[in-house]
């Protein structure tokens, strides 16, 4: 077998540029999908019947629907109601509400998962129900939320490269563009798996370290 | 009118599980600086009956007076129907109980200082340092001065009780609520928990107290109550429960305990 490491030499810069974008798109859905997904999540322990129905229908649907779809829903969909958004942009709320959903999930499990005597202690010491999520929940539950919410994070590292469909300018579709004139499909898809390999690594170490830091008691 | 009421009394409290009843009507009367000692069987509805005091649980009927103010809601209007009171104001009258939990339920990520504190700075809105210094104050109390900055499982379960009942006083209750404070216990902690309660109750507290320690009901008692099948079936000094107890439930239950 012939390796083409001409190729391999010019695609390496260039996908470099495709792995920044990838890096970019995740970490800006990653924290708009934390800050919807915890409003929701939080929405979701509420008293209020229809803000709880409202979440369950919300991560129902996401749960229940491919993401290529949602991607597509996203960027062909939002036109015609009049919002219009770059791919870039399109990609990055399509991985956010899709994100946000899992969050909410893990937020509300999380604060449910605290043993029922912890509410009753501080409902004996005249807490109301908000207090009593802010100050004795919540602060219970972030420890157990951290591992899922990592998990989140790397698979949308990897979701992420179903932004190519958009168009969106991330690894797989830089990968894809060199293939496409040089047809060279064996390096481009080994390299971008080692790139995509390392970045996952990278951050499932990051992951690691800060789940190491978390307290204990 | 509201002066002759005593410090607690519950009237007719009923409560069921769905089919399952669990309290048929339980009266009791509480006065300002008596310790109630609860007695009974498993099951007999001691810890559901102490938990409808405080609105942990809502009973299914009769009323609860705390100094002569019903709990859980009002009797409203010229037509004396009942409105059920807000969270805001359930919350408010719930912290007049101090309730201490089987379990003790302490707060795993705070110290004892700051489980102490969280209740009289957030709940009564004193400042976070006089809180603490309150904190303190009860944690002495409770012989706990040397541990205020530990977390609840650098503690023994004994010391762990007693930061419960210190964060249970420190939001300064009418009427202090024990659910078997001390059946948790390693046998050999169960006396530092029972001196405490004892303190207490000399110092001029109102008590509920469930428990099975009988030397303590003895000793402790101004009142003993007799609790089997979701009413209150005997009750009276703690000479008389213990020395020449009525009916036979009462015998046989104090039989069954002196065997254990
Ligand atoms: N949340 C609940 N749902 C259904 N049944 C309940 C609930 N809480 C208590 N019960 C039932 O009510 C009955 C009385 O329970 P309770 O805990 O009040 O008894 P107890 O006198 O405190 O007993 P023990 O000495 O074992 O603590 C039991 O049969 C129990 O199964
Ligand atoms: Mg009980």
């Amino acid at each position: 077998m012939n390796i083409d490491w001409d190729i391999i030499a010019k695609a390496m810069p260039l996908l470099a540029e495709g792995a920044i974008v990838t890096v970019q798109v995740s970490f800006l859905s990653a924290i708009l999908g934390l800050v919807l997904g915890i409003a929701m999540g939080l929405a979701a322990l509420s008293e209020t019947r229809l803000l709880r129905w409202i979440v369950a229908a919300y991560v129902d649907f996401i749960r229940g629907t491919p993401l290529l779809i949602q991607i597509f829903l996203v960027f062909f969909a939002l036109p015609v109601i009049g919002i219009r958004l770059d791919e870039f942009w399109a990609g990055v709320l399509a991985l956010s509400i899709n994100a946000a959903a899992f969050v909410a999930e893990v937020v509300r499990g999380g604060v449910g998962a605290i043993e029922k005597g912890q509410t009753e202690a501080a409902r004996s010491i005249g807490m109301r129900n908000r207090q009593i999520l802010v100050w004795i929940l919540l602060p219970q539950a972030y420890r157990q939320m951290v591992p899922p919410l990592t998990n989140e994070l790397i698979s949308l590292v990897k979701n992420s490269s179903l932004l190519s469909v958009i168009s969106v300018y991330e690894l797989t579709r830089a990968g894809q563009a060199i293939i496409s004139i040089h047809f060279v499909p064996f390096e481009i898809y080994t390299l971008l798996a080692l790139y995509y390999y390392l970045l996952l690594k990278a951050l499932s170490i990051l992951s690691k370290k800060l789940e190491e830091r978390l307290p204990q008691w | 009118m509201v002066s002759s009421f005593p410090r607690l009394r519950a009237e007719d409290v009923t409560k069921s599980f769905g089919e399952t009843v669990v309290l048929k009507g339980v009266d009791m009367d509480v006065s300002a600086g008596e310790t109630v000692v609860v007695i009974g069987a498993s099951g007999s509805g001691k810890t559901t009956f102490l938990r409808c005091l405080n609105r942990l649980e809502t009973p299914t009927g009769g009323t609860i007076w705390l100094d002569g103010e019903t709990i859980g809601g009002a009797f409203d209007g010229p037509s004396g129907a009942w409105r059920s009171a807000s969270e805001a104001r359930m919350a408010e009258q719930r912290r007049q109980f101090g309730f201490v939990f089987q379990r003790f339920n302490l707060f795993p990520h705070l110290t004892a200082r700051q489980n102490t504190a969280i209740g009289p700075e957030k709940v009564r809105g004193l400042k976070r340092a006089d809180a603490e210094a309150l904190a303190e104050r009860e944690l002495a109390r409770v012989q706990l001065a040397d541990h205020v900055d530990k977390r609840p499982s650098e503690l023994s379960g004994g010391q762990q009780q007693r930061v419960a009942i210190a964060r249970a006083l420190a939001m300064e209750p009418r009427i202090m609520l024990f659910d078997e404070p001390t059946s948790a216990l390693d046998p050999e902690l169960v006396q530092e928990v029972l001196d405490v309660m004892k303190a207490l109750a000399e110092a001029g507290m109102t008590m509920i107290v469930v428990t099975h320690e009988m030397a303590f009901a003895r000793d402790v008692a101004d009142r003993v109550v007799f609790m089997a099948d979701g009413v209150i079936a005997e009750e009276g000094p703690p000479e008389a429960i213990f020395g020449s107890p009525q009916k036979a439930a009462t015998q046989k239950f104090l039989r069954h305990i002196a065997r254990h």
